[in-house]
């Protein structure tokens, strides 16, 4: 009999909380009534598919990607690299990771972005890449600077750049930050402190990896990312719908 | 103590921000140098077969002012049911599409082929919201008044039955459809753990 291969339920308190006074903007955009759960469907299973042949040879360098390679961007030259598993440990292979982030100045090009922070004309800001058999990435870019955002007083943002990732299926979707070891800004961040769970929310602090590193050339940060996972089985008994 | 499991905790969420569309729709955001075009444009290419459709509609937080910066994602089988990659699944269908919320009246629009009933579940489109202040993406569907949803898994489990609407779209006319998304408050959609 073959294995099936079916999403495990989603662990939600793996998960910040969607009402989070201190990051204002998640009071009035936070559902009040409890998700509806239900054992997911051939929709949840099911997911697109994106080729490596969508990728251009400059995508997974945001250093050089905006030009196309005719200059670079400003800023520390970081590598970022890790590893996408499953929650059963497995490889996730032809994962899709799109990656946005500010300026080395903490700005980001984008038109609702005022902070007075310079735009770098060698630098976009996005990029991507696709996990390769063993489910590990890399991409080069600069480290991002923090910025400023209103929402209390004086809050500002630690450096950071944002994960998005698909699984083999719509129901592993997740977007994510990640940000870098050492960052005195990340106790402090209202966004970051959604996470309750200090063991989760150090799971997106990347550690320094010299090892990954390059002499006179960059610095590696060292990112590895879990996705909801499958259960393998012979049994599933139910049938279809109920 | 016992043996260990060795399960992996999945790596929590963050909010996409105000400047998603900087990562999944650069081109949409004005960044037109890196990618020849943005991922999702359309969800079909010429040759799909079945009827072509359009969904405007708006995200509503809390306050009823309408998102002006969320982006959604879309998640659809064919006219028959079947999804990309599923045995006689329509090749012109991908399925996913990707849409945001226009930035100064908060309307979106999703241009596609009407699906069909994957088994027994009813016809309907996934969608997952994401934006600044979303801190976990939101999972709900779009299905269709026109349609039975006797047998659907998703809207026969739904307790309240006044909730049930917020997952059916209104016919506005010949083949359009309104479907406003409400984050909180009185109408709120009914969110999805799948
Ligand atoms: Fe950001």
């Amino acid at each position: 009999m073959a294995k099936s291969s079916r999403l495990m339920p989603r662990d939600q308190t793996a998960h910040p909380r969607a009402y989070w006074p201190d990051y204002k903007t998640s009071v009035a955009r936070s559902p009040r009534n409890a998700l509806l759960s239900l054992e997911p469907t051939v929709t949840e299973e099911t997911g697109p598919v994106f080729g490596h042949d969508i990728l251009g040879k400059y995508d997974n360098d945001l250093i050089q990607n905006f030009t196309q390679g005719a200059s670079l961007a400003i800023g520390e030259r970081i590598r970022v690299h890790g590893r996408v598993q499953d929650e059963n440990g497995r490889a996730v292979a032809n994962a899709l990771i799109e990656v946005w982030q500010a300026n080395a100045g903490g700005r980001y090009r984008h038109v609702k972005d005022g902070y007075f922070a310079p735009l770098d004309p060698g630098f976009g800001g996005c990029g991507r890449t696709i996990t390769d058999d063993d489910g590990c990435y890399e991409f080069m870019t600069v480290k991002p600077g923090a910025y400023p955002w209103p929402n209390r007083a004086n809050d500002w943002r630690p450096a950071h750049i944002h994960f998005s990732l698909f699984g083999a299926s719509f129901g592993q979707r997740l977007i994510s930050q990640m940000y870098f070891e050492g960052d005195p800004l990340i106790r402090l961040c209202p966004i970051a402190a959604t996470i309750e769970d200090q063991g989760q929310l150090d799971r997106l602090v990347a550690p320094l990896d010299m090892a990954a590193s390059r002499p006179m050339d960059y610095l590696a940060y060292k990112f590895d990312i879990v996705l909801r996972g499958r259960r393998q089985t012979m049994f599933e008994n139910k049938p279809e719908g109920l | 103590m016992v043996q260990p499991l060795d399960i992996n905790r999945e790596t929590p969420s963050q909010t996409a921000g105000p400047y998603v569309h900087i990562g999944c729709i650069p081109t949409f955001a004005g960044i037109t140098t890196i990618y020849p075009e943005d991922l999702g444009l359309s969800p079909f290419s010429d040759g799909a077969k079945g009827d072509l459709i359009t969904i405007t509609g708006s995200i509503f937080d809390g306050t009823g002012w309408a998102l002006r910066d969320a982006m959604v994602e879309s998640w659809q089988a064919d006219a028959a049911g079947n999804y990309p990659g599923q045995p006689g699944a329509d090749p012109s269908v991908t399925g996913f599409c990707r849409f945001a919320a226009d930035k100064d009246s908060g309307e979106f629009t999703l241009k596609t082929i009407k699906p069909g009933p994957p088994g027994s579940q009813a016809p309907h489109i996934a969608l997952w919201v994401v934006a600044r202040g979303i801190n976990t993406g939101l999972s709900t569907r779009i299905y269709f008044p026109e349609d039975d949803h006797g047998s659907d898994p998703v809207l026969t489990r739904i307790e309240q039955r006044h909730r049930v609407d917020t997952l059916i779209a209104k016919k506005t006319g010949d083949a359009r459809y309104r479907f406003d998304i409400r984050l909180q408050g009185e109408g709120e959609t009914v969110f999805l753990d799948m």
